[in-house]
């Protein structure tokens, strides 16, 4: 009756024997949610695929670390002083990945294939604003606009595609480029993409700004971020982002610090609270600056974040040059928002404790979607907050696309909690513009103001920051006395690095933004290594 | 007998069809697509670029051409490319993940049968024993408890704390700098735990099913024949009793065959595996149709087969059915 338990020792024994060997220190594992869909970042819209497509491919233009744009193929650009001419000057001696030159025809053929309506991208409308490009030289591209348009020159950040191996294509998406060798200029070279496990990269030798520090990125798709974390704990990974709740509470430990260093900073995004100003309660702007009262955002921000946020006056990012801090703010005050909804009619007359106004109560619903667990809960600090106040909001959470297509494209909806993302260039005409209202329109909540048309307009129109900052500021005025979306709170990324990678500069770019000047600690490697 | 096949092979490609015009109609009429999907709430992209990516997707034809479009491409054994980005063959995105689905659905099944099926049996015989309760609460533990929640506790233990087996994947990032005894053993370790997850949860529905059909079987007239006619416990036991308690696995073994390609969502996610049931939940997540449709199809078709195999085998095991018809 021994041998079935002598056959499972050894088994067991086996199995512990032959661990893996010690990972490479001199690889950087991090972990993705989501596996990649294609490297050429013109046809995919994935925040996965992008961030891969980021080792191998550059544009002509970057951000910085303070998120201003800079050159990357372009060494330098000038504008027309009409505003509708950008010249490009090309950097020398850059590469593709097989050693052919980079040259001015590359920029041309992207451009060609980005208007081309052969090829599937989402990204082509910038471009259809180019009325022609040219390269007078190789080393010279020059884009002539029909209108001035300053977010143009941000959208020639896009990914430069290597003519010599994609004019045989018809559609690029379909190219081996997308899927099977993607061939870039970028610090990392391709290895090889094991869907739904991997994608791994090597150091590129001949990268235009030197050779990256770390010599090997392997890209681990790990769906679970629960598991992700345990494989960062056990030394399977060296990056990962922590959710608030990991950061708050599950990795200030003397054994985690020794480590892996922890960072935070303002991520490029923030959650609102958007109400539907076609409703008659919601088209009063004292209803809207009362809820906007009523609302404790530093309890949303402790409650939801742990803390591992700021409160959002805006649309832009606090510590960005285009942010103005100089706006009016609703600071929490319960009695006050009583005060206004009071003014504006509203009281509670059967004692209820639910506000009326000509026989009608408070009452109304927000929508949010299912899934995102911050936003569930925002949703009922919200509720609770406005309870106080005698405003009855109920809940409803719906999946993504039924949210998206038959609530909010069709102005179904009360109010909803939702976050926007914020771009480094603050041209944001499509959320705010009245133009903007109709269905599959991102102005949603239906806000219709002359003036931010008018400086939305005069924003988008002009290259000078200075002149562009005036405009935007006084937007963020009238966005804050107006409250089209009560603006909740700027969440804050928070990355963990494994402590044998030294070089990291956070800045209000992040800490990948000098990514390629990332180095290994010398005599550090193997510490992180699995201790078996 | 034959005839009785015949007709059943006969309808499944009938039923696959309906099966199809369910699965086609169902699907469009889940809200969004995969354009919307994909640029909902994005500034940078017009409605113009929308209507050109629903026409590159041919998604702009009426649902019922789109339909007879994509039949008669699969009349030719051809799924179609995928809506994701990376365009491939739908086919052989389905292709490359079967072994990994297959090989642990195999041996999470293959431990249920050796483990659940004696313990059913051993079970029913001691029934009321101390073993009889010990094994219904302990299959009742694994039955009742989350999966995903047992996965994690046994990833801390085994993966984090102990440092005895790997948290995820199907195999190291240094696999091929490994020997062959040595990459076959990184394999069973990635293995281990979600079979054994897998398994676990499973044991409670085969080893009852087992216990409930020896306790039925041994009080039948003809065990007690058998009793009475002299012939020893373990021949009244082995040849008679448990032979039939058997006959109905046959059954839950046919229904059993669609599952081996139909990974867990929830495993798959946990443990990291790049299996049949994640791609078939980002696909129904990005609206990806031809891949969904695959998918559906290839379950469907399982499911017949596993039916029409669990019939058969019924006939062939029991006299009574095949002489009956």
């Amino acid at each position: 009756m021994n041998r079935p338990v002598l056959v499972l020792a050894f088994v067991a024994g086996f199995l512990i024997a032959s661990c893996g060997s010690k990972p490479d220190p001199n690889t950087y594992r991090e972990g993705s949610i989501a596996d990649v869909s294609g490297f050429l970042s013109a046809v995919t819209s994935d925040s996965a695929s992008h961030e891969a497509a980021g080792y191998v491919f550059n544009g002509l233009v970057r951000y910085d670390r303070n998120l201003k744009l800079e050159g990357d193929l372009a060494r330098s650009w000038d504008v027309s002083p009409d505003g509708l001419r950008i010249t490009f000057h090309l950097r020398e001696g850059v590469k593709w990945h097989d050693g052919a030159p980079f040259t001015a025809d590359d920029v041309l053929f992207t451009y060609k294939k980005m208007i081309d309506p052969k090829t599937p991208t989402p990204y082509g409308e910038d471009f259809k604003q180019v009325k022609s490009v040219e390269s007078p030289d190789p080393r010279t591209v020059v884009v002539t606009y029909e209108k001035t348009f300053a977010p143009a020159l941000a959208s020639w950040g896009m990914h430069i595609l290597p003519k010599h191996l994609l004019e045989k294509y018809d559609d690029i998406a379909k190219s081996p480029l997308n899927r099977e060798h993607p061939v870039g200029t970028g610090p990392y070279r391709f290895v090889e993409w094991k869907s739904g496990s991997k994608v791994v990269f090597e150091a590129n030798p001949d990268y235009y700004e030197g050779k990256p520090g770390i010599p090997r990125v392997i890209v681990r798709v790990i769906p679970d971020q629960a598991t992700q974390f345990l494989e960062l704990k056990s030394g399977g990974l060296d990056f990962m982002t922590l959710t608030p709740l990991q950061y708050a509470r599950q990795t200030d430990t003397v054994d985690f610090r020794k480590k892996f260093n922890r960072y935070r900073y303002p991520s490029m995004g923030y959650t609102y609270l958007g109400l539907n100003l076609s409703n008659p309660i919601f088209s009063d702007r004292r209803i809207r600056q009362a809820i906007a009262t009523a609302i404790d955002r530093k309890q949303i921000i402790q409650g939801v974040l742990f803390g591992l946020g700021q409160e959002a006056t805006g649309p832009y990012l606090p510590g960005t040059w285009v942010y103005n801090p100089d706006v009016k703010r609703f600071p929490y005050d319960p009695a006050k928002s009583k005060a206004m909804l009071a003014e504006a009619g509203w009281k509670d007359a059967d004692g209820d404790g639910v506000l009326e106004k000509d026989g009608k109560k408070f009452a109304f619903t927000v929508l949010t979607n299912a899934g995102n667990e911050s936003r569930a809960k925002v949703a009922a600090i919200i509720q609770q907050n406005l309870a106080a106040v005698g405003v009855k909001m109920e809940i409803r959470t719906l999946e993504w696309a039924a949210f998206i297509n038959d609530f909010v494209d069709k102005k179904k909806f009360d109010a909803l909690i939702l976050g926007w993302s914020i771009t480094p260039d603050p041209d944001q005409f499509d959320i705010w513009s009245s133009t903007k209202t109709g269905p599959k329109e991102l102005n949603h909540v239906g806000f219709k103001n002359a003036e931010v048309d008018r400086l939305l307009e005069a924003g988008r129109r002009t290259f000078d920051q200075a002149a562009r900052k005036k405009a935007y500021d006084r937007i963020q005025e009238i966005l804050a006395e107006e409250q089209p979306l009560v603006f909740l709170y700027v969440p804050e990324a928070l990355p963990a690095v494994q402590v044998r990678f030294k070089g990291i500069e956070p800045a209000p770019a992040g800490i990948s933004w000098n990514f390629i000047k990332w180095r290994i600690k010398e005599g550090a490697e193997g510490k992180s290594a699995l201790t078996h | 007998m034959l005839r009785y096949i015949l007709r059943r092979v006969l309808l499944m490609p009938v039923m696959l069809l309906g099966i199809s015009v369910i699965s086609f109609g169902v699907m469009h009429l889940a809200p969004g697509g995969p354009v919307s999907l994909a640029s909902d709430l994005n500034p940078k992209v017009t409605a113009e670029a929308r209507a050109r990516l629903n026409a590159y997707y041919g998604l702009d034809k009426p649902l019922h051409v789109q339909y007879v479009n994509w039949l008669s491409r699969v009349g030719r054994f051809d799924f179609g490319d995928s809506f994701a980005p990376d365009g491939r063959k739908v086919w052989h995105k389905i292709r490359e993940r079967i072994p990994v689905t297959l090989s642990i659905n195999l041996l999470s099944e293959a431990i249920i049968f050796l483990v659940a099926v004696p313990l059913g049996l051993y079970a029913a015989l001691r029934r009321g024993s101390f073993f009889d309760r010990a094994s219904t609460v302990g299959v009742f533990v694994g039955f009742a408890m989350p999966g995903f929640w047992l996965a994690l506790l046994l990833m801390i233990l085994f993966g984090v704390k102990l440092g005895w087996l790997p948290i995820s994947g199907l195999v190291s990032l240094e696999y091929d700098s490994l020997s062959f005894a040595g990459k076959m053993g990184d394999r069973a370790r990635h293995l281990v735990l979600p079979v054994f997850v897998g398994a676990f949860s499973g044991l409670a529905g085969l080893s009852r099913f087992m216990r409930s059909n020896m306790l039925e079987t041994i009080r039948q007239d003809y065990i007690a024949t058998a009793r009475a006619k002299g012939l020893s416990e373990r021949v009244v036991l082995w040849r008679h009793a448990m032979r039939n308690a058997l006959l109905p696995v046959i059954t839950i073994l046919g229904l059993s065959v669609p599952g081996l390609l139909g990974g867990s969502v929830i495993m798959e996610s946990i443990f990291a595996i790049p299996g049949l049931g994640q791609l078939f939940f980002q696909g129904v997540m990005s609206r990806d149709y031809p891949l969904i449709l695959a998918e559906l199809v290839l379950t469907a078709f399982l499911t017949l087969l596993g039916n029409l195999l669990a019939d058969v085998g019924y006939a062939v095991a029991d006299p009574r059915i095949r002489t009956g018809n």
